[in-house]
């Protein structure tokens, strides 16, 4: 009997230790606000475009968070929807790009400036200040800044911005992928020992 | 460390060997892992001396030959430029400047095609050669150690000199290292150990003294502890040269074994002093400082004859030219000039390349110019580079990995790049690849490895700069955010500031106003309750119309009801403070005033308890009774105070208060017949000129409802004085002057309602004419009628506040006439109510409204979808139209419904009006006019608590239940019109 009470005595004194060793590490360790938002938000690819049907990168990255399928960011494309997976251990979703197929082709507006009447419209709908202007002035696109969203050619009135291309540069440009097995290698040298 | 290392064992060595031989012993040569020995093939181009190149018609120098920022242009098309003069001067820290290789013509400034294995177009300088070949003014500097490094490094930055060896860094860059920067050792690199290049070969063999010079002017800038030149043993004439040329100084010449890639800076490193530059170092950081034999050769050139970096050594080889060999070309020539110099064989050129065959890139357009870093031109045959043989699957054989000089994994790094893999690429090094080709040139498979690395490089540059715009991108989003919410609470603050300011300007208003004048209390009591009746015209409307904003609106009416009552409150108190202080002064009066005060309210609740049986039907028979009981009591109490008014028949006090009350009413029948003139006036004005007098109609409308207003004030102030002066005083006169406003009243409401009959006349006519301003002529009739409305109320009330005078002295009547009032009107409304009609109507009605309901969010749903997908094009043409049609439907089918709701309610309305025999206006009305009476009153006892005697303050709050009981009456009749017609909401 005591040998029981002993043990119950160890076992009470062992969980009461533990505990407030656990609750002690819970208040000292605590973890302010929900890191995985984060994590998922460094993942997106800030274009702010809304086109996830959220405001901005950053409450979709909260709604993922928050069980929200994440396959629907078209400007991240295939590979965002994976690097999501990989972090949230979910199941690997094939990106839901409704209608746009061409999302991955990076875009910039352009402003057609002698078209542009200085409405301010597009100012207000540029969700990372990418727009510079002034009312009746003439309004045009830092290019460096501008995501491509889109945001700003609706509610433009005269239809004057574009949405370009963005042409790769001697600085951006990279080498392609060789088209694989079986195909000869366009670009290699082949040195042979004659 | 390994400085000490490569010289200790150096020392014994060298005296072993002075000891032993007499014969200086080659220093330790150091290995690095893997290379390969390709086909040399500089046999082709080696045995011939350098000649100068072609001077051709047009030279193009693109702005970027170097690696860093574009130079910037100096100059313009048109412009004439000597050989040797500055084009284009080094923006930004790693940049160098160009300079016009020959006398010419600028001809252009433009996007050309330069050496870049994209076959992009950059800007680049044309000149028009003038075939003069004319120096600028130049000279150079006999004693460089005249100059200040510094100054030194200026004059090379700006002799446009870069790495000749291929990879083209400012060499400014390269030996402006700063003064904590001890440089141990300083390399030249003449290892060339890629095949087919002889450049610098045939360079040492025929001007090692100019380039020894170059290197002693490196000494001098970096001064380095020790100088090595790395020379590999397949150029022995080169060495003989160099080494004849170092005689008597302290530079070193070390021969390193062939082997591919030797060449490469940190395989050189590693060769010749051991170290190892780590991954994601500089060269510099281990101390030393790696330079071509080109680069030392055209720095000599620079600083010792003052001329900038204007031509190179390129060596032009393989089987499609007949005279392969090295040139002195002039930079900017086009490649396709140097061909035809080179006496291009007529031959199938199968590949045209540019630097060497394992490192260079393939040529689509022979129009690329020669540039800093061309060191080599291959024009092959197709055997001789033959087109690559596909691909074939890796079969793991690890040849790759054996060859690697970079010590990498090429086999795992292609899994990874081929896969997209680029985390698990870069974290086996990928960035560390040199890009040699040593394992693609072993590679069985024929795979293209290099390419997947260069590939893979690409991309992860690529996700770097996305991942700063990205990072860019949320830092501006997110501050955006801020700003935008800082806006909306900066603007939310000043709303409160402003609603708060208003507030306390209310609060202190009225307090203020009380103490100064009755006139300004009066105004403000008119205009409160002005402020209420359109309100609550508003909310009628709104209710008929069936607006969604019915609560608010009613709330807002109540709202302004209080304020209204308020102010009149206000106004009473100032007007009665006199009567009222004057009153408990005789117990005699106080208690006739009691009683009357006992015997007109239950009179009242009489009266409305009738009214509200009328509304409510036949239920109430027990009621009834109740009301008939109150009455009698009523009766009773007259007559107890009608003997007591007897027995005290003359009291002193009150004809001086009498006089006041008379004159009042007197001018309220002024007031009210002028009232009635402005109506009628404004009724015949309405109806003669029909549609165009709008404005003139809505002034007689506002004219008429003032004096309406003025008229109920003085009559309210007349009900307030009149049963508490008459009584006391002899009956006489005031049965005489009593009736008179009576009369004069019921004329009235006789002619508003006249008015009002002529005006929906009026608004009739306009309505078939078309006119535009009918609805503005409904409305006036509307107000017309309300007018005409309150005028009635006005006069029950009046009636209601008469009869205890006149009727005390017909005691006897009075107790057999009251009763019968309720008892006539009570079979009528039994009669008219039918409760099963009603209640079908107000389970269509329910109906209905859940059916409004859902439809009109079926068509906001829709709508917004729509929206929605026009905004974001994600619908075709086609699918938007077929929502727009759905739309349309929905829309159709909330109206039908909204339709069918509004005749429901209009019925439901004029239901009420039928049973009731008046609407649902006047029920309101009613009961709000009890309700302020009862807070009158109770208003009054507070006041009087503190002063007044007890029977004063007894008979007070009898008059306060008397009230309550008829407030709640009221307010109990029509909330069951309502409900009983389903209007409640």
């Amino acid at each position: 009997m005591t040998a029981v009470l002993i043990a119950v005595a160890a076992l009470l004194a062992l969980a009461a230790v533990f505990g407030a060793v656990l609750g002690f590490a819970s208040e000292k360790f605590k973890v302010e606000g929900d890191p995985i938002v984060e994590q998922i938000d460094s993942l997106l690819p800030q274009t702010q475009c809304g086109q996830c049907g959220h405001p901005g990168c950053r409450p979709y990255a909260e709604a993922i968070a928050e069980g929200e399928d994440h396959n629907r960011c078209p400007p991240g494309g295939q590979d965002t929807v994976v690097a999501l997976s990989e972090l949230l251990g979910r199941e690997e979703l094939t990106l839901d790009n409704e209608g746009a197929e061409d999302a991955n082709v990076a875009k910039v507006a352009y402003i057609r400036e002698d078209e542009c009447i200085g409405c301010t419209k597009c100012i207000q709908a540029c969700p990372v200040d990418a727009i510079v202007g002034a009312a009746k002035l003439m309004h045009t696109v830092i290019v460096d800044e501008c995501t491509g969203c889109d945001l700003c050619v609706e509610p433009c009135p005269v239809d004057c911005i574009d949405m370009l291309e963005v042409k790769p540069t001697l600085q951006t440009w990279g080498w392609h992928r060789p088209a694989g097995i079986g195909e000869r290698p366009d670009s290699r040298i082949e040195v042979v020992n004659l | 460390m390994s400085q000490p290392q490569s010289s200790k064992p150096r020392k014994p060595l060298s005296v072993f060997a002075r000891l032993a031989s007499g014969i200086r012993r080659p220093a330790k040569i150091h290995d690095f892992h893997g290379g390969i020995h390709p086909p040399e093939m500089k046999h082709l181009s080696n045995g011939t001396p350098i000649v100068p190149g072609p001077l051709p018609q047009q030279l193009v120098l693109p702005l970027n030959m170097h690696i860093g920022a574009p130079a910037k242009p100096l100059v313009a098309p048109g412009d004439k430029v000597l050989k040797g003069q500055m084009i284009a001067e080094p923006i930004g820290a790693v940049s160098a400047a160009i300079h016009a290789p020959t006398s010419g013509t600028v001809s252009a400034i433009g996007p050309r095609p330069i050496q870049h294995p994209s076959g992009m177009d950059a800007v680049c300088i044309v000149i028009d050669t003038d075939g003069e070949d004319q120096w600028v003014e130049h000279q150079g500097i006999a004693d460089y150690t005249d100059k200040s490094p510094a100054e030194l490094v200026d004059l090379i930055r700006h002799a446009g000199i870069a790495g000749m060896g291929g990879a083209g860094f400012p060499t400014s860059i390269k030996v402006n290292l700063g003064d904590h920067q001890r440089v141990e050792q300083l390399l030249i690199n003449a290892v060339e150990c890629e095949p087919y290049i002889t450049a610098d070969d045939r360079l040492m063999r025929e001007r090692a003294e100019q380039i020894v010079t170059g290197i002693h002017i490196l000494q001098y800038l970096l001064n380095p502890r020790r100088t090595l030149i790395g020379i590999e043993d397949n150029k022995p004439e080169a060495i003989s040269a160099i080494k004849r040329a170092c005689k008597g100084c302290d530079i070193e010449v070390r021969v390193v074994p062939t082997k591919y890639p030797s060449g490469g800076e940190k395989q050189l490193i590693q060769l010749l002093t051991g170290k190892e530059v780590a991954s994601g170092q500089l060269p510099a950081q281990v101390g030393v400082v790696c330079q071509n034999v080109g680069t030392a050769y055209a720095i000599k050139r620079a600083v010792c004859d003052g001329e900038p970096l204007v031509s190179r050594v390129t060596t032009l080889t393989g089987d499609g030219v007949s005279q392969p060999g090295n040139y002195e070309v002039l930079l900017g020539t086009p490649v396709r000039d140097l061909l035809a110099h080179g006496n291009l064989a007529g031959l199938d050129i199968g590949r045209l390349v540019m630097g060497g065959p394992m490192m260079g890139f393939t040529l689509h357009n022979p129009g690329v110019p020669v540039v800093k870093t061309t060191n080599c031109i291959i024009a092959a045959s197709p055997e001789e580079l033959p087109e690559p043989p596909p691909e074939q699957p890796c079969i793991r054989c690890g040849s790759c990995a054996e060859v690697c000089p970079a010590n990498l994994l090429p086999q795992q790094l292609y899994w990874h790049a081929k896969n997209d893999d680029l985390e698990k690429a870069q974290h086996h090094n990928l960035m560390d690849c040199i890009e040699c080709g040593a394992c693609a040139y072993v590679c069985p498979s024929h795979i293209p490895l290099v390419q997947y690395y260069r590939y893979a490089k690409g991309e992860v540059r690529q996700q770097a700069a996305d991942q700063v715009k990205a990072d860019k991108a949320r830092q501006r989003f997110e501050a955006r955010q801020a700003r935008i919410e800082q806006e909306q609470a900066e603007k939310e603050a000043r709303r409160q500031a402003r609603l708060e300011a208003n507030r306390k300007k209310k609060e202190a208003g009225p307090a203020a106003a009380s103490t100064v004048d009755v006139a300004a209390l009066k105004q403000a009591s008119l205009d409160a309750s002005k402020a209420y009746k359109a309100a609550v015209k508003a909310a009628k409307t709104a209710e008929a119309e069936g607006a969604d904003n019915l609560a608010e609106l009613k709330a807002e009416a109540d709202r302004l009801k209080a304020l209204a009552d308020k102010a009149k409150a206000a106004v009473r108190d100032a007007k009665d403070g006199a009567p009222v202080a004057a009153a408990p002064a005789e117990d005699t009066v106080a208690k006739l005033k009691k009683q009357v005060g006992d015997a007109s309210s239950a009179y009242k609740a009489a009266v409305k308890a009738a009214k509200a049986a009328e509304a409510e039907g036949a239920d109430n028979v027990a009621e009834l009774k109740a009301q008939a009981d109150t009455l009698k009591a009523s009766a009773d109490a007259l007559k107890a105070e009608l003997r007591e008014a007897k027995a005290n028949a003359p009291a002193a006090t009150a004809p001086v208060a009498q006089t006041d009350p008379v004159a009042e009413l007197k001018k309220q029948v002024g007031d009210a017949s002028s009232a009635y003139k402005s109506a009628v006036k404004a009724a015949k004005q309405a109806e003669e000129e029909g549609a165009d007098n709008a404005a003139e109609l809505r002034a007689e409308a506002d004219k008429l409802k003032a004096a309406a207003d003025q008229l109920k004030m003085e009559l309210r102030d007349a009900k307030a004085n009149a049963p508490a002066a008459p009584p006391p005083s002899a009956p006489a006169p005031t049965t005489i002057e009593q009736p008179d406003p009576v009369a004069a009243l019921k004329k009235q409401v006789g002619d508003a309602s006249m008015a009002y009959k002529a005006a929906v006349k009026a608004a009739k006519q306009a309505d078939e004419e078309g006119a535009d301003n009918a609805t503005d002529l409904h409305s006036k009739a509307g107000e017309l009628k309300a007018i005409a409305d309150q005028l009635k109320a006005e006069l029950r009330d009046a009636k209601a506040a008469a009869p205890p005078t006149p009727k005390a002295a017909p005691a006897a009547t009075a107790t057999t006439d009251s009763p019968a009032v309720p008892e006539e009107q009570a079979p009528q409304s039994l009669a008219e109510v039918d409760p099963e009609q009603a209640a079908k109507r107000q389970k269509r009605l329910k109906g209905l409204k859940t059916a409004y309901n859902m439809a009109h969010k079926q068509y906001k749903e829709a709508h917004a979808a729509y929206e929605r997908a026009e905004r974001n094009e994600t619908a075709s043409a086609d699918e938007l139209q077929a929502m727009q049609v759905k739309i349309d439907k929905l829309k159709a089918k909330a109206d039908n419904a909204r339709d069918a709701l509004d005749a429901l309610v209009e019925e439901a309305k004029a239901d009420i009006r039928a049973h009731t025999g008046k609407d649902l206006k006047t029920l309101k009305l009613e009961a709000a006019r009890a309700e302020s009476a009862l807070a009158d009153k109770q208003q009054e006892l507070e006041q009087q608590r503190s002063s007044a005697s007890e029977d004063t303050l007894e008979a007070l709050s009898s008059e306060l239940q008397a009230l309550e009981s008829e407030t709640q009456i009221a307010r109990k009749a029509l909330k069951q019109a309502v409900e009983e017609q389903g209007l409640a909401e």
